[in-house]
């Protein structure tokens, strides 16, 4: 029987079966439909990709404000469409580790503060021209420099010095850091001829697809790149096309009718709905973003950590979970990592809704009258949402919350990162000492949570140098517990990203890095026959 | 010549441009009292203070506002539209880009419209209380009743879903083929032709009864005139002045009031790009956006209220 099953199953891969009778055919020999469903994935997988057709994506967030820049790129279409034609010197893998692109090999000296590149010798731009180290050390100094106005500038700043050394970059680093490698996975990065310092916007780099159509805001056109130095892992459909879907029904709607082949951003909400529509796949991955309630730990009531303590323990994390996300995320333990990154601290006991311990921590804090939370629609999806549920489980706890609704317009300006307690989020980093970098040590500007904790400072600093890994392990664990006992963050859960696929659609790789197998999704994927 | 026609011609074009200066001042002073800033809304939640400070100083806001006014008027007037400040790009290319297929939605959806709904109201008219009479304005109700948005998703449900007969992404660029680009707005210029039926279609129809009560139609009907003829040479003639307002308040609709319909049907028109650009808080775009709407409006207007003029016989024949 699962001979005869496997045979289908392979016919099926070669186009010679529709799926529907495959599946009908597995039914008749009394094969569950799960069980059938991924025996026919692995059987498209060993048949290999289909090369040709053109793949589409309909995607949320492109304005007609975006330029090809990507030093510049914000939006998630920029981002999507900058991994079809851009390429990187690394990127991450969906278990953590580093992929290999333009570099071929990264090393360090025993103290990790020298830094050297192996660049690939055989990479081609789309203009022609061989990747080389120049080419690599100039888009470093672009984004380095604050004229071009780099979302990477932060991360750069720890170099000091760059230079070519045969076909090598080496890079010395200010101060130690042993997660280099992931720095250069940052996807501002694209490597372009000579730095992208004569047009920036040029849209020419190494990646799977030549820039073909650019119209902000409206669509994006990839043409396929003939000398991709990879193409047998991606670049499988001759075209990749988005159209920029802002509205999520409208998204819905293509995706249903077969004009776009994948979209981003199904809302937690109509999940349910759209997993029923005959060949649609819903493709949730749990990334690395949460959605915070942050309070000033310097500043009263909250410099109090009894009173921080009581708010942390009256949140209702399964709950809110359920309520706001419909149970696409995963629950927060107040520490800004979730097991999506690499060297997660496992075995921090889960901070439960415990009404009585927040009750006495509450009694213990003195504390009296209505606290003030600030919240807004673009904090998240379901910020409004998640603040009165807050309101509520802190009532049963005897804490009166008073939620303030603020208009979108200037929330990132004039509320998050000003006011002492409001909702807000946060993507993820690559690694926990980027997060930790970023928003938890006294000099950050995105300190959030004003958590200014010199002996937090050094341990950050301490792990950054550290190359042995379970020593590493040992100090996340070590600051995770400081955070979350003592820290300014409540973190009720981690988002997931929502895509779905349609029909036909194969090779989709979920990477907890971003949305859309990290961008990949229209270079790796392919219309099976 | 002294004709009192073209003295109030003149005048009402010279009202007009007068108002679409008065108009430019409006949306040079709200742009400014927008909450927020640009520079902030450029660089959102990844602002650094250093980083609002030099993009501040490299898009020129720290110029007093009267001299960016003038500035931005004297561009106008000779035909720069000058840069965006998110993009850096010129404006000129991309929002008339924009424009073009605003107004080819437009100019469709009036199309069908327009004929649609003085016939209808004709029709209307011709069965007065009749059950075609109820029918057209029930059904024609029933569509202005609905949000545009409710609209356009039951087409969407409907037309593109379950029966697949035209795409519900009415992505149009340029170099697409005519017919193609026809197929793309059928179902966009339908939503609209719902929505803005109704209105011209009950006006032709209150217009055309009211002068249905005058001594000449009795007259006609006296003569034997068949009751369409009637209606259509002898009162709608008469009536064609509310007729030719309303029709123009619709046309002006299609194109500035169709924000919504864009966004269901991803229609790279001129909303979409305007709503980018108030986001961003890119300030010169929406001025410049601002103002061609405005100009849309007061010119359609403007040649509602001539059509009005040159239709009425007492001005066209003074004593």
């Amino acid at each position: 029987m699962s001979q005869e099953l496997e045979y289908l199953s392979h016919r099926v891969a070669k186009g010679k079966l529709s799926r529907r009778d495959f599946l009908g055919r597995a039914a008749a020999l009394g094969v569950t439909a799960a069980a059938a469903n991924s025996l026919l994935a692995s059987a498209v997988m060993a048949a290999g990709p289909v090369k040709g057709g053109t793949l589409k994506a309909g995607l949320q967030g492109g304005e007609s404000t975006n330029v090809l820049d990507p030093a510049l790129d914000l939006s998630q279409v920029n981002f999507n469409f900058s991994k079809c034609w851009g390429e990187l010197l690394v990127d991450t893998n969906p278990d953590g580790s580093i992929d290999y692109h333009i570099a071929e090999k990264i090393d360090s000296n025993k103290d990790a503060t020298v830094w050297t590149m192996k660049i690939r010798k055989d990479v081609e731009f789309h203009n022609g021209k061989t990747v080389s180290p120049q080419d690599v050390i100039a888009t470093l100094e672009r984004h380095a420099d604050k004229k071009s106005k780099s979302a990477a500038l932060g991360i750069l700043q720890g170099i000091s010095t760059m230079k070519a050394d045969g076909d090598s970059v080496v890079v010395t680093l200010k101060d130690a850091n042993a997660d280099f490698p992931y720095l250069m996975a940052d996807y501002h990065l694209v490597i372009q001829p000579n730095g992208g310092k004569d047009n920036p916007n040029a849209g020419i780099s190494a990646g799977p697809y030549k820039v073909a159509v650019n119209e902000p805001g409206v669509r994006y056109g990839g043409e396929k790149f003939k000398n991709y130095w990879r193409g047998d892992k991606l670049g499988h459909a001759n075209q990749v096309e988005i159209i920029v879907i802002n509205d999520p029904t409208a998204r819905t709607a293509a995706l249903q009718s077969g004009q776009v082949n994948m979209i981003n951003r199904v809302e937690p909400k109509i999940v349910d709905l759209v997993k029923r529509i005959s060949g649609v796949t819903i493709q949730n991955t749990s990334g690395r973003g949460f959605y915070p309630f942050n309070m000033f730990c310097d500043t009263a009531p909250f410099d109090n950590n009894d009173l921080r303590m009581a708010l942390k323990l009256a949140m209702d994390r399964k709950q809110m979970l359920q309520t706001v996300l419909r149970g696409y995320g995963s629950i927060g333990n107040d520490f800004p990592i979730n097991d999506a990154y690499p060297l997660f601290p496992e075995g921090i006991p889960q901070r439960e809704f415990d009404a009585d311990q927040a009750k006495h921590y509450y009694k213990k804090s003195g504390h009296s009258g209505s606290i003030l939370l600030r919240t807004s629609d673009v904090a998240f999806p379901g910020a409004v949402d998640a603040a009165q549920l807050y309101q509520q489980s802190c009532a049963k706890c005897g804490i009166t919350i008073e939620v303030k609704r603020e208009p979108g317009d200037g929330y990132w300006s004039e509320v998050w990162n000003k006011k002492p307690f409001s909702l807000s989020y946060w993507g993820g980093r690559p690694t926990q000492d980027q997060m930790y970098s970023t928003a938890y040590i006294s000099s950050a500007d995105w300190n959030d949570t004003r958590w200014k904790r010199p002996d937090f400072d050094k341990m950050v600093v301490q792990a950054r140098g550290e190359l042995d890994k379970e020593k590493r392990k040992k100090m996340y664990r070590d600051m995770a517990m400081m955070m979350r006992d003592q820290g300014g963050l409540i973190v009720p859960f981690f988002n997931q990203y929502i895509d779905a696929t349609g029909k036909g659609v194969e090779g989709f790789i979920k990477n907890p890095a971003q949305e859309m197998g990290n961008g990949y999704a229209l270079a790796e994927c392919w219309l099976a026959a | 010549m002294k004709s009192p026609l073209a003295k109030l011609v003149a005048q009402r074009v010279g009202l007009s441009v007068i108002l679409l200066f008065a108009v430019s001042i409006l949306i040079f002073v709200g742009t400014q009292i927008l909450p927020g800033d640009v520079a902030q809304s450029i660089l959102g939640q990844a602002a650094t203070p250093e980083a609002v400070a030099n993009l501040r100083e490299s898009l020129g806001l720290n110029q007093p506002a009267y001299l960016r006014y003038l500035e931005w008027l004297g561009g106008l007037l000779t035909g720069h539209l000058g840069n965006a400040l998110s993009n850096g790009l010129p404006i000129g290319p991309d929002l008339w880009q924009r424009l073009k297929n605003t107004l080819f939605l437009a100019f469709w959806a009036a199309a069908i419209s327009v004929p649609l709904s003085i016939v209808l109201g004709l029709i209307a008219v011709r069965h007065k209380n009749g059950f075609i009479d109820k029918m057209i304005s029930a059904t024609t109700l029933l569509t202005i009743s609905l949000p545009d948005f409710f609209i356009g998703y039951l087409l969407i449900y409907f037309i593109a879903v379950k029966l697949g007969w035209f795409t519900s992404v009415s992505t149009v660029f340029n170099g697409m083929p005519f017919l193609q680009r026809l197929e793309a707005v059928v179902l966009p210029a339908t939503a609209l032709t719902l929505v803005v039926l109704a209105q011209m279609m009950r006006m032709t129809r209150a217009a055309i009864l009211n002068v249905m009560q005058s001594a000449y139609v009795e007259t006609a009907e006296l003569k034997g005139l068949s009751r369409f003829n009637i209606i259509w040479h002898h009162a709608f003639p008469n009536a064609v002045a509310p007729i030719i307002n309303v029709v123009m308040l619709n046309l002006a609709y299609l194109v500035v009031g169709v924000v919504v319909i864009e966004v269901i049907f991803v229609y790279p028109g001129m909303g979409q790009y305007l709503v980018d650009h108030v986001a961003k808080r890119d300030v010169p775009v929406v001025q410049d956006c601002g103002l061609i709407f405005a100009a849309v409006y007061i010119g359609l207007n403007m040649l509602a209220d001539i059509f009005a003029i040159l239709s009425n016989p007492r001005l066209r024949h003074p004593k």
